[in-house]
């Protein structure tokens, strides 16, 4: 069957999108699909805005970055963030992000206003990742939660998500990965 | 067996799978996660590989000519700037030739997103007249490390190795080898007139170097990794538009391409496509390209290296790229600018390209959500110990009438944005020091140098011997936070030897001066600041507190460990 998913992971540094980028590449490597996935290292990583190219595709994948229009979906751990990215948002993408704003800046939008744009748009799923991982008492895994909430945008079945981690998280231990597989289920049923 | 691999992941790979014996390294971003690749490999540990971090660039380069001297294989990495830094070895390298396989792997980055400037070490590699590799995929990148060994044993050169940003730091599925190569044996074979750099030898050698270029020109022009491919025409005439592409920018080229097809313009993937990977330029394949288009566009990842080559001095109007505005003059490509490229040439070229469906439609609405945006700049962390030696350095200097405060590269640089603006200049590693010297010799006071520990060993510690032979009336900070931070937290090189240091070159002792940068300690900071720079000669402060994230990351460990213990 051919696929092909184009996928922007965003958000402030330090949030943990390089792990959702794992296991989505985790659960495709699984299924032999071809990946390609550009991060940012180095000096945006102190508190700036980050984001991640992550392309998944049953044939081959020339470039490492999307081009403009042509994102499937965006995972956002931040709402202003990822209004940063709808440049390269598919007309027919999905948007799932945190509702929790990240004031590091003084001249932060005021967050009703993004909401209100969040709104407007077609395909959003926008949830208190944080509330409902301390509600879960999984405090730390709140971007797993994000990862279910995008589960069927990422058109990806939800027990290979699982499977994928098991294998990702198995060596931090069964305490760690039970607590990621909840976050997974959060997720799911917020979508 | 297939892996997930970062460019830089599938580089250090490469080389431990083709037998490499040690990597030499200084960390800097994109090039830094091939050293902690090596360090934390199970078969490089077995095998006892060097990997330890080197003080600079410089002595990188000179230890990996040593253990290519004793005929087994070394890597060299660094980022872009680090090749200026160790320049001279490796133009030299070029001088000596090689026993053992010696690969030099520089990772440039366009657009600079942690950089001082955009340079591209390709003209590096022509201007020291080496063979220069330049992966257009993980996969190549892989490949090539095998390659590369091999090639510079057989050619008795060091190879450069050219990757950019969106390959080191971009992951893919690569097929690696189930078995490693084994390290080439301990075996002196070196011809010591060649290493000895004496002008006879050098001449001797430049001129064997000079009439080796065009093996090394018909190996690239001959390399799996060069390929030129004409399609078969319908035309008699010359096709109406060809296009070159390198490294990283042939997959944009690729990219475009298959949506020009997906947008029905009809020629599509038919253009002429020369790929180069491997230099110096293989000219016959251009050539070659020349003679079948009209028209030819130079699509390259950094600096326009081929198309000031192709172009030479004629004005030709039929050689495109970046220096004709086609592509952007400065910055990394996109598959966006390079599609743009495409789309209007071939819109040109060919009268029955169709209208453009081959944009995907972008979302609609979107246009307010957009314009909400603001920029986030990186910032020093919460808790770092920089922000409580800027926040006493500001309050200190807005005693005095005309301060200027010399920064360096690092995490520290940070101080020049706001809230703190506390920092006057920026320019290369060890800059700060030497800076605040020639500003203090045109009559400057006070003249501040803050460098971090890291950048202080690696091009700092000539400057302060200068300022002490001078006795320069300057004050500097070596904001000690135990570790090599910007880059990810590497071990640094002088860690706990500062004091003897700047003592062993000369400080006067009772102006060498150690705080901790805690807000509690404010009143003593700012008065051993004002003291120091009262003092009319060279003065060191060393504030001295552990990086907020390598703490957070050691007390984590900590816990873990801690707790594995409780298991048992």
């Amino acid at each position: 069957m051919n696929m092909k998913t184009d996928i922007i992971l965003c958000g402030v540094g330090g949030q943990g999108i390089l792990s959702i980028a794992t296991v989505i590449g985790e659960a495709a490597m699984n299924e032999n699909l071809y990946i390609k996935q550009a991060e940012v290292h180095g000096m945006s990583q102190r508190g700036g805005d980050v984001q991640s190219n992550l392309r998944i595709s049953s044939q081959p994948i020339a470039s490492d970055l999307i081009p403009k229009g042509g994102a499937d979906v965006i995972i956002s751990m931040e709402p202003m963030e990822a209004l940063r990215y709808l440049p390269y948002l598919h007309a027919d993408g999905w948007i799932i992000t945190s509702s929790v704003p990240f004031v590091n800046i003084p001249n932060y939008p005021a967050i009703e206003d993004i909401n209100k744009a969040l709104d407007a748009l077609p395909h959003v799923i926008r949830i208190d990742i944080e509330q409902l991982a301390k509600d879960a008492g999984v405090p730390r895994s709140a971007n797993i939660i994000l990862l279910g909430a995008a589960q069927r945008a990422l058109g990806i079945d939800y027990e290979k998500l699982e499977a994928a981690i098991r294998r990702v998280f198995g060596r931090k231990g069964e305490a760690v990965v039970e607590a990621n597989i909840k976050a997974l289920a959060v997720g799911r049923a917020a979508q | 067996m297939k892996k997930l691999l970062l460019g830089d992941e599938a580089i250090a790979l490469g080389a431990i799978h083709a037998g490499l014996s040690g990597v030499y390294a200084y960390p800097g971003t994109p090039s830094t996660e091939i050293t902690e690749f090596i360090q934390g490999d199970s078969l490089a540990r077995e095998r006892k590989l060097h990997s330890r971090w080197c003080t600079n660039e410089k002595t990188a380069m000179e230890a990996a000519l040593g253990m290519s001297f004793m005929g087994k294989r070394a890597l060299v990495c660094m980022k872009h700037v680090g090749l200026n830094v160790c320049a001279d070895p490796f133009v030299n390298s070029g001088m000596t030739g090689v026993n053992g396989g010696v690969v030099v792997l520089v990772a440039d980055d366009p657009s600079m997103h942690s950089s001082q400037d955009e340079q591209d070490s390709r003209f590096y590699g022509k201007f020291a007249m080496l063979p220069t590799f330049e992966p257009s995929s993980q996969q190549e990148a892989y490949d090539m490390m095998a390659t590369a060994f091999e090639y510079s044993e057989q050619q008795c050169l060091p190879v450069l190795m050219r990757v950019t940003t969106r390959m080191a730091h971009s992951r893919a599925v690569v097929e690696v080898k189930e078995q490693a190569r084994e390290e080439n044996v301990l075996n002196y074979n070196a011809v010591a007139a060649n290493w000895v750099l004496l002008p006879a030898n050098a001449r001797r050698r430049n001129n064997q170097v000079t009439a080796q270029q065009k093996q090394l020109e018909d190996d690239a022009a001959a390399s799996p990794y060069n390929s030129l491919v004409i399609p078969k025409s319908p035309m008699s005439s010359k096709y109406p538009l060809g296009i070159i592409a390198s490294g990283i920018a042939y997959n944009y080229v690729m990219e475009s391409l298959s949506s020009l097809n997906r947008g029905g313009a009809r020629e599509g993937v038919s253009l002429p496509l020369l790929k180069i990977s491997q230099y110096p330029l293989p000219k016959k394949l251009v050539r070659q390209m020349l003679e079948q288009c009209e028209r030819v566009l130079i699509v390259e990842e950094g600096q326009p290296f081929i198309e000031d080559q192709v172009r030479g001095v004629f004005e030709s109007t039929n050689i495109l790229g970046r220096l004709t505005g086609e592509l952007p003059r400065t910055g990394e490509l996109t598959p966006d600018s390079v599609s743009e490229a495409l789309k209007s040439l071939s819109h040109e070229s060919f009268a029955s390209a169709e209208s453009d469906s081959s944009v995907p439609p972008a979302i609609s609405g979107g246009a307010d959500g957009a314009s909400l945006v603001v920029p986030r700049p990186p910032a020093l962390c919460q808790g770092c110990g920089h922000r409580d030696v800027y926040t006493a350095l500001n309050q200190v200097l807005a005693e005095f009438d005309n301060p200027r405060v010399f920064g360096d590269i690092g995490c520290y640089t940070l101080g020049f944005l706001p809230p703190y603006k506390a920092i006057h200049s920026c320019v290369d590693m060890g800059a700060s020091i030497t800076m605040a010297k020639g500003a203090a010799d045109a009559g400057q006071w006070p003249a501040v140098a803050i460098i971090g520990d890291s950048t202080f060993t690696h091009s700092g510690m000539t400057g302060l011997l200068d300022a002490v032979n001078e006795n320069a009336d300057i004050t500097v900070i070596i904001s000690d936070n135990l570790t090599t931070a910007m880059t990810g937290g590497q071990d640094s090189a002088g860690t706990n030897k500062f004091e003897a240091i700047c003592l062993g070159l000369g400080v006067d002792p009772a102006h060498v001066r150690v705080v901790v940068p805690l807000p509690k300690n404010m009143p003593e900071i700012t008065q051993i600041i004002r003291d120091e720079i009262n003092y009319h000669g060279v003065s060191v402060i060393i504030p001295r507190r552990e990086c907020i994230q390598t703490f957070k990351r050691h007390a984590k460990n900590k816990v873990k460990s801690e707790e594995v213990k409780s298991d048992k």
